[in-house]
Order: structure tokens, then sequence, then C-alpha cells
């Protein structure tokens, strides 16, 4: 049986198909082929919240079938509060990526959006596989497109930023493959609801030292990606080298899949690893705030000084999952969202700013505020969300994680929050250098304005920028739902492992009870 | 009643001005912002004639903003007798600014962009008194930041302008991060955020005496009104934020927006009330604050300035009041310093525009006879500010100047030393600016009638403001403290008063060779005045460089780009055949990635059915 998640996540992967077909003369055409398709995803997608059930635990919109019998591979997806929204952001984010490379990409334009669309296919793969071997094909295939992104459309060091890209986030996903491998090992199935559901009843019971082991594995895998300190020098070179729907798609999604993967396989699989190495992790995650921080304030390239603040952003979002608090993990995720919102904006006005002049660095600005003042004024909300100023999306996220760390630890809370005097720092320093000053003389006026397609780019951003600042109750109840079920899960594992006879009546919370219908292959 | 229209109708007006101002006239755009702040003026009124005599506080649920487990922050809106008298200060004081700021703004850029800002600072300011839980009134107070932030900045082509603007903000920032935390820690210690819930549960806690989690609430609030509110140590961006047009300055940096500080701590007494200490630190930062603006204020020649250096020192008087339990005193002072200092700085614009944007008062001079409204509305608030009797300032002053005595006398007579200072260095620029001969370029004129009409206005306020009895209408909320009135202990203050006004007669107009021999006499103390203390150096020196030059030359081109990404570099060399495989994909089509895809996934299979063999 088919449901409409299959839909949305098949639809970006025949559209490519379709693309491919068209003919490399009409590059025109794939522009606008790609514009109204991906839209068209993004409607659809809309209806996997209308159809949500917002009260329910565990996964809906579930599809199974076996894919490979011998291993005991499955295609098996579904949805719930932690990936819904993730999910909608990628459709929402992927047309408005192509839309603001009209202008900037005019060469294998067939390639450029194939590889776009690819890109999206591949992400919703990541949030709403089931399987972990199929997450784990996922996770590797969005290696490709956005690498090749990089290698063809990128500036001049793009080979050197695509390879460093690739081999980076591959070494840290070798280790947690093997983990995925061993968990098969020990289970026989790599179906993350069978694994969680065999942890719970005590099934499955690790040793300490595997525990750790089989962490660490995941965890590392994640931190490249997220990317946290110090793992993250490959992010500054990807985000320079890369075109600006490179840069929109990796800050805005890729990001996420490592920190969306920390919540879903790091905390309810290995409960007893991530409290006791909790502190550890926000220790560096606090480290990587500041460090971001600092390196973002002497940046002389917008796209490096936008590219380290995300550094320093997410890792709130990891001091928030790793303050194992429902405010915490509440906040974590609705700043992935908010980061993803706000930081993708900011490179699609770095890249509108490339359009009109080519240069990345600073210092080549000043004073734009005189030639077009409402591209002024909408950067200038985008700087305020990424501030986390009240009001716009980032807050709200920043707000809940920064109470979760306050709650688990207050010293990191302290060192957390100083990214409140931090951010502002650098962005408002980047602001004045940039569109603050005397008018240049050279600069003409009508080319530096907003265009109508940007305006048509940027709109959606802002509406949702304020609907996420505003009013947060359309998305948190759903994140909260879960984020809850899986502090219950943790709980109940720990209480698994501290009572050492196994329950006669394993602990198995709805969320991940096993479908009675699907029978379990073996 | 719905109170969420009093700060809505100023965010309509925001968005109006701010999207089709520039293009619209001038009278629809005055039309809009005047139109919106008077609506919410009136709804003001309405609303606390309808609540009359808010014995009790009416709140008003809003729709939640953040859910997330047992947390919960709603848009909840309250009204009690000292959001009343924030209301009435706010939006009066506020409407009468606006009007003036139409003729002070007339011949400048950006009239549009200038209005939408006061009118977006007028909602956040509304959100800020009005808000019933603590998130709320940070939204506000962040919101208010911004404002400040970007009419600071206003003069966008002047670097010190956007510059001061930054430096506000920042330093604002500083405070705001505690403020956050303790906001953080009022839930870890009460599960809710609601001022009332709050306040209801501190019965059965025991008072803290030192700094445990109470006190390092309180403490933490604190501090973040202090960056606010612009006292030691955060004080240093308030005077560069004189860079902002006058009305703003009048408006934001004097009678609104800085004393959000002295409103977020007196929401809070219930609190303070447990932790003595902390309160007793209150005390201590403001009077240190009072007498070292206050010092700082003689020595300065830019009018403005001037006005800035004793809105800190006035500020730090405040915080006196709170700090010895006397928070209906910091509301009362609140109200009048909102009434005189806001007329100070409308004043002081006034003399600005007739001398054409002349800021230094050494080249000003006989203005007396040339603009003779601002002259005798800027009398008046200067006798108000000097405390005189039956002069607005006289009855605040008085009820902090007695607070303290009770607390401890020589807080008193610290207060009473600082007063004759005030006075005199107020007079002082008073004295410079209107007496003698002109002696700038200019052709000075008295200013239109919509900025003389607010500055009358706010002369009667200063006036006969001190007769609105606060105290006695806060007594409800603040209790009044058993010190009666000790008549000499009025007189002398009052004498201090005279003595700085008689003090700087003499100096500036029966003697005016005098100062400069005092000056030179005092040769490096002068120059350590005349320099502010250096504070502005000692903070570059301690945390701006610093950080900059670690981040510079080390954090970025070492730590980074030589030991992180040199490892992973080296790793990279060493493991060049990686490298070369992964280079040759870079020249194939589609179909060859597709393929290394396809064969990739076929090698793992191979791996898993082995692993699977061997389960």
């Amino acid at each position: 049986m088919t449901t409409l998640l299959d839909v949305v996540l098949f639809l970006p992967i025949g559209l490519f198909l379709l693309v491919l077909l068209i003919p490399r003369e009409m590059g025109e055409t794939v522009r606008i082929f790609s514009t109204i398709v991906s839209i068209i995803v993004f409607l659809v997608s809309l209806g996997l919240v209308f159809n949500f059930n917002f009260g329910a635990d565990g996964y809906q919109y579930v599809t199974q079938f076996q894919w490979v019998q011998d291993p005991n591979i499955q295609y098996k997806i579904g949805l719930d509060g932690l990936s819904i929204w993730l999910v909608l952001l990628t459709t929402f984010v992927t047309p408005i990526a192509i839309l603001i490379s009209w202008k900037a990409i005019d060469t294998r334009l067939k390639e450029f959006h194939a590889y776009i669309l690819l890109l999206e296919f591949c992400l919703i793969g990541i949030f709403v596989s089931i399987d972990l071997f199929q997450y784990y094909v996922f996770w590797e295939l969005s290696l490709v497109p956005l690498s090749f992104m990089i290698g063809i459309w990128g500036h001049h060091r793009r080979i050197y930023a695509a390879v460093k890209y690739f081999v980076y986030t591959l070494t840290g996903s070798v280790m947690m493959l093997a983990a995925i491998l061993y968990l098969y090992n020990r289970v026989g199935s790599f179906d993350y609801q069978v694994i969680l559901g065999q942890i719970s009843s005590g099934a499955l019971r690790f040793t300490t030292l595997e525990e750790n082991l089989l962490f660490w594995a995941f965890f590392i895998a994640f931190a490249f990606k997220t990317p946290l300190f110090p793992f993250h020098t490959w992010l500054p070179d990807a985000h320079v080298e890369a075109p600006t729907a490179g840069s929109v798609d990796l800050a805005a999604l890729m990001l996420k899949v490592g920190t969306y993967s920390m919540i879903r396989f790091c905390l309810p699989l290995f409960p007893n690893a991530a409290r006791e190495f909790a502190p550890l992790i926000l220790t560096v995650s606090v480290i990587g705030i500041i460090y971001g921080a600092f390196v973002s304030l002497v940046q002389p390239n917008m796209k490096k000084l936008v590219a380290y603040s995300s550094v320093s952003h997410m890792g709130l979002v990891v001091v928030g999952i790793f303050s194992l608090t429902q405010q915490g993990l509440d906040g974590a995720v609705f700043l992935m969202l908010a980061h993803g919102i706000s930081t993708g904006a900011l490179f699609i006005f770095v890249g509108f700013l490339t359009d009109r002049k080519d240069s990345l660095e600073i210092k080549d600005y000043g004073g734009l505020v005189h030639s077009a003042p409402a591209l002024s004024a909408v950067f200038m909300m985008f700087v305020l969300a990424s501030v986390g100023l009240p009001l716009m999306a980032n807050f709200v996220g920043e707000f809940l994680a920064l109470q979760g760390a306050v709650e688990a630890n207050f010293p990191i809370g302290v060192a957390a929050a100083t990214t409140l005097v931090f951010s502002a720092c650098y962005m408002l320093w980047l602001y004045q250098r940039v569109f603050f000053g005397p008018e240049p003389k050279e600069l003409q006026q009508e080319i530096y304005e907003m265009q109508p397609r940007e305006w048509g780019a940027m709109l959606p951003m802002v509406a949702v920028l304020l609907w996420l600042g505003i009013y947060s109750q359309t998305f948190m109840p759903a994140i909260s739902h879960q984020n809850a079920a899986i502090l219950r899960m943790m709980n109940a594992n720990r209480e698994l492992q501290v009572s050492n006879p196994p329950l006669a009546t394993p602990i198995l919370p709805a969320a991940v009870s096993m479908p009675p219908e699907v029978p379990v292959a073996r | 009643m719905q109170l969420w229209l009093i700060p809505l109708i100023p965010l309509i007006g925001f968005a109006i001005n701010g999207i089709f101002g520039h293009r619209a006239p001038k009278r629809f755009v005055n039309f809009v912002a005047i139109g919106s702040v008077a609506i919410s003026f009136a709804l003001v009124i309405k609303v606390i004639a309808t609540l009359w005599p808010l014995d009790l506080a009416y709140v008003e649920r809003g729709y939640p903003w953040i859910l997330s487990g047992d947390l919960r922050i709603g848009f909840d809106m309250a009204v009690d007798r000292l959001t009343a008298v924030m209301l009435l200060v706010v939006t009066g004081v506020g409407l009468l600014i606006h009007t003036y700021a139409i003729g002070y703004m007339a011949h400048e850029q950006g009239y549009a962009r200038f209005f939408s800002y006061l009118n977006l600072f007028m909602f956040f300011m509304l959100v800020l008194v009005l808000a019933a839980n603590f998130p709320l009134l940070f939204v506000g107070w962040e919101g208010v930041g911004l404002c400040s932030y970007l009419l600071i900045g206003f003069y966008y082509d002047r670097q010190y302008a956007t510059t001061a603007g930054n430096k506000a903000f920042i330093v604002n920032r500083i405070g705001d991060m505690a403020f956050i935390l303790a906001i953080f820690l009022i839930f870890v210690q009460f599960r809710t955020f609601d001022f009332a819930a709050i306040f209801a549960k501190l019965p059965a806690i025991p008072a803290d005496p030192g700094f445990g989690a109470l006190g390092l609430i309180t403490l933490l609030l604190f501090i973040g009104a202090t960056g606010k509110s612009a006292q030691l140590p955060l004080f240093v961006w308030l005077p560069d934020a004189m860079a902002g047009p006058t009305p703003v300055s009048a408006l934001i940096h004097a009678a609104t927006m800085v004393t959000a500080g002295i409103y977020m701590v007196a929401r809070s007494a219930p609190l303070y009330q447990l932790t003595p200490a902390v309160l007793d630190i209150v005390a201590m930062v403001g009077l240190a604050t009072a007498v070292f603006a206050a010092i700082i204020g003689l020595a300065q020649n830019d009018i403005k300035k001037i006005f800035a250096y004793s809105t800190v020192s006035q500020l730090g008087y405040m915080f006196l009041a709170l700090g010895v339990g006397a928070y209906s005193a910091g509301i009362f002072h609140v109200m009048t310093h909102a009434f005189f200092k806001a007329l100070l700085f409308l004043g002081a614009g006034s003399v600005i525009h007739a001398v054409s944007g002349e800021q230094d008062i050494w080249k000003m001079g006989g203005l007396r006879k040339k603009t003779p409204i601002t002259f005798a509305t800027l009398m008046v608030a200067g006798v108000a500010i000097a405390g005189v009797y039956p002069f607005s300032g006289f009855f605040s002053k008085d009820e902090i100047l007695l607070a303290a005595h009770h607390h401890a006398p020589w807080m008193y007579w610290v207060g009473v030393g600082t007063a004759a200072v005030t006075a005199f260095y107020v007079f002082r620029a008073l004295f410079v600016t209107f007496f003698g001969s002109y002696r700038g370029e200019a052709h000075p004129h008295e200013s239109p009638r919509s900025m003389t009409l607010p500055l009358v206005a706010l002369a009667l306020l200063s006036l006969g403001g001190g007769f609105l009895n606060v105290p006695h209408f806060l007594e409800p909320m603040f209790p009044l403290g058993d010190h009666g009135h000790d008549f000499t202990l009025v007189a002398i203050a009052l004498g201090a008063g005279l003595l700085g006004i008689l003090t700087a007669y003499i100096f500036y107009i029966v003697k005016p060779e005098l100062p400069q021999q005092i000056a030179s006499g005092a040769g490096g103390l002068y120059r350590l005045v005349l320099n502010k203390f250096y504070v502005d150096e000692i903070y570059d020196t301690l945390f701006v460089r610093p950080l900059i030059n670690s981040s510079r030359a080390f954090f970025w081109p070492v730590m980074d780009t030589r030991i992180i990404d040199g490892t992973v570099n080296g790793i990279a060399a060493q493991i060049r055949n990686v490298g070369r495989v992964l280079r040759s994909w870079q020249s194939g089509s589609i179909r060859t990635y597709a393929s290394w895809v396809v064969v990739g996934s076929v090698v793992i299979l191979v791996i898993v059915t082995m692993a699977g063999g061997v389960r």
C-alpha cells in the first residue's frame, strides 16, 4: 500500500528522471519546469500535514515491503513529529533554491536542476527512512549531488572544497556503517523499530563498552555532518566554493541531517552512553558556539562569516539535544527549522549581492542601503533573526534550548548564552560594513534593488520566519510529542539497565510498537 | 477590554509607514504616526478609567506563544497600578515627543522611516510594560533595544552613528544575557514565568540572605537592568547614543526605554524583598553611578552629552530608591524625570535646531532673547531637576533621599552632594547657552509651534507633576515606609539644589573666568574627568581588542587553518590514493556517477550478506 509519503519521496526522483530526458539545448525549459514541479512537490507535501494525526504517537504513513530477502533489507518509510517539519522544510527550500539560481547558473542547466531534485529526494529519504540500511543509502547518496554542485558550479577552489566535503563526511559515516552492520548482526534486522523494540524490551542488551563504541560510531558521523567543532573545517570551504543554491541546501537542509540523526538514533538506542557522555558533548558544543562566533567575527568574506555563524548556531542545537530535557530537545528541533530559514536566507542574500557584483569580500561593499532600501530592510530581518531577536523564528528555539541547558547544567547554560552577545557582534558588524556608510559613487540604483523574482523567493521566507517566531504552536506540538516519547524511551531503557532481571512485560512505548499486521521477515 | 490593542495600533502604524510611507506625503505619515500613538493614549485612559480603582491586577490571557512540556509562555497582558503609571508616561510623553518630531524632522531625509521606527518603539515599549510574564517582558525589552539601535544609527551614512548603534545593541546584549539567564533560573525555581504565579509562591519560600538560588536570580535581573538603564559598569553606550536624532534621545534615551530597568526591578520587587543582599548591591551601584556620571557631566561641552550623563546619574538615583526599598519613590522619579528630562532634551533639540545643528555649548550663548519659549521652558526643566520646591523633581527626589536616609544616613549625604553637583552642571549648560553673547555663526531663531507646544506642555508637567502623588497611588503594591518627613533633611536637600544653581550662576555669569582657572589648577584631575575616566578606552583594551586580536591572530589562522585543517589535510595527503580515485569521478557523466552509486551499494550488500552469514 502506498501512502502520500511515498508520493512525496518519489516525486523528486521521478522529476529528476524527467529532467534528464529534456534535451540539453532547452535550458530555459529545464529552469521553468524545475521551478514549477518543485513547487508542486511542496504543495503535495502540504498534504502530509493536513492528514497528520498530531495526537498520535509514533510513525504515520508507514509503507513497508521487503527489498532484499537476505540480508533482510526493507523499504520502510514513515513520518513522525520529529521528521514531518524537516520534510516540509526540504520541500519548501528546494523551489526557493531553484528560483534564486535563475541568474547565477547559466551552464549545464540540465545537470544542475537534476542534482537539486536528486538532493531533495535523498534528503527526504534520510528523514523518512525507518530501515537503517535504506537510511544509510540515502545518507551516502546525498553526498553525490551536493559534491558535484560544488565541484561543477563552484568558484575557483571548487574541486578542493568538493573533495574535502566528500572525504570528511564519508570518513565519519564509515564508522556509522560499521555500527549499523554490528546492530544488524545482533538483531537480524535493519528495522529501526525492531531494534528499538528489542532494546526497550531487554531482548537486546549491550555491555557498557559495546554501547559506548556504538554510540560514538554514530555520533562521530553526525558530528561531522552537523558540523560540530572540531570537525567543522569542511563547512566554510564548501560554502565559499558552492554556488548559492548549494550553500542554501547545505545550510538549510544538509546540516540538519546530523542533528536530526542524533535525536533519532543516539538518544533512544544508546541512552546510557548518551547520558554518560552528555557533559563531554555539552562542553565541546559550547566551545563550538563560542569558537564559531570568534572566528566568524574576523572573517573578511561574507559567506565564511555566515558559515562560521552556522557552526556556532548548530553548536547550540547540540547543546539543546544533550541537555536531555524536554525544553532542550524541543528547542533544538525548532532551532533546526529556524536556522534553516534564517541562515538559508542569509546565503540567498549573499547570492543576491554576488549576482550584482562578483565579490564575496565585505570590503568591496558599503552603503548599499542608499541604492537598495528594501533589500537592506529584508536582509536586516534575517540578521535580527540570526541574533535571536524575539518574535523571529530563532528566538523560540534558542530560548528553549538555553532553558534546557540551564536545567541540565548552569555553567553550560551561561557559556551557551554568550551566543546572544557574540552573534550580535558579528552580524551587526557585517551589516554595518555592507549596508551602512556613505553612498558609493559607481553603483546604479535600479540594479541594486530587489527584483520581482527575488521578492518571490524572499517573501515566503519572511512569512515563515515570522510565523515560526510568533505562532510556534503550528509546529511545536508534533515536535514536543515526539521528543517526549524519546525521553520516555530513554528513561525506560535506563530502568531496564538498572534492574537486571528482564521484565515480564516489556516497557514498549506506543511510539515504537510494531504494527501487528506486518510480519517481521527473518 | 482588549489590552493587546494598545500596543497593536502603533505596530500597524509602523507597518503602514514602513511599507508605504516613503511614497506618501508627509501629512499622511504624520497622521498615521501621531494618530496611532494618540489612539493608544486614548485606549490607555479608557482602560484605566474602566478598571478604576485598579486595586487588583487585571490580567488578560492571550494565545500561547511557546509551549514545551510544562513550560508555557502566553501573550498575556496585565494592568495594575504600576503598569498604569508606566502606560500613562509612555503614551503621554510619547505623544508629545511624536508631535515635536514633526517640526524637528521636517527637513530630514528618511522622514517616514523615522516615524515608523518610533511607532515600532511604542509597540515594544507597551508590550514591555503590559507583559504579564517575564519572557513577554523580555520581548518588549529586546524590541526597544532594537529600535534604539535603529534610531541611534538613523543617520546611517555617518560611521560614528552606526558604530554607536552597534555599541548600544551589544552592550545591552550583555545585560540581556544576564536577564534571560535569570528568566531560565526563575523557571527552574518556580516552573512558571507568570508574575502573579511566581509571587503567589513566594510566601512559602524562605528569604535568601546571601546569593543562593533567589539571590542569583535577582542579581542577574539587576545586571540586566544595568544594561538597559545604563548603570555602572554598562552605562558606556548611553552617551554615544546621542548620535541619534534628538527626539529619540528624549523619548528612548531619557523618558521611557532607559527606565525599563527600573520598571523591571520594581515589577520583581517581591523577589527583591527576599534578597536583601542584592538590594544592597542595587543601592550601591545606583548611588555610585549617580555620583560618577554627575562628575563626568561637569566637564562635558556637548549639550546632549551633558544631559545624557545627567540621565545616567538620575537613573542611578532611581536604583538607589529601589535598593533602599522605596520602589514607589523610584517609579515616582521615573515619571517626573520623564517630564523634565524629555523637556531638557527637546529643549536642547530646539536650541540645536535654532543654531543649525551646533551642539557645543561654547559655540552658543545669548540665546535667551532669540529663543524665548525654549529658554523659559528649559529653565523650568533645570529648576525641576535641581529639586527646587514646588517643581516636580523636588517631590520625587525628596522621597528618594528620605528613604535613603532611613536606610543608611551616609547614602543620604552622598545623594545630597550629587544633587548639588547635578544642579550645578545643568545650570552651567543653561547659563552658557542662554546668557552672555552669541558665539556662533548661525542665525538663531525660535522653533515652529509643533515644537514649542510640546515644550510648554512638558514644562507644565515638570512644574506641576510633583503634585501627582504617585507613591500614595502605588501604596497597595509598595507599602510606604514609616520614615516621617524630617523637615531638616528636606531643607538640606533643597538647599543643595539651590547652592548648585547659585554656584553655576557665579561661575558662568558673574565671574566667567573662574572655571578656567579651576580647570587649569586641577590639571590631571580635570583631564581625567574631561576624558570620562577613560572608561571606553579601558573596555577597549581589556575586552574588545583581545577578542578581535585573538580571533584574528590565533583562532582563525592558527587554530582553524593550521591545527585543525592542517591535521585533516595531513591525513588526506597520507591517503592520497583515495583522493585520486575521488578526483577521477569528476570527469565522468551522470551515468558514471550513478553506476558508482550502484557499485557502492552492491559492495555494501556483499559485506552485509557476509556479515549476515556469520551471524
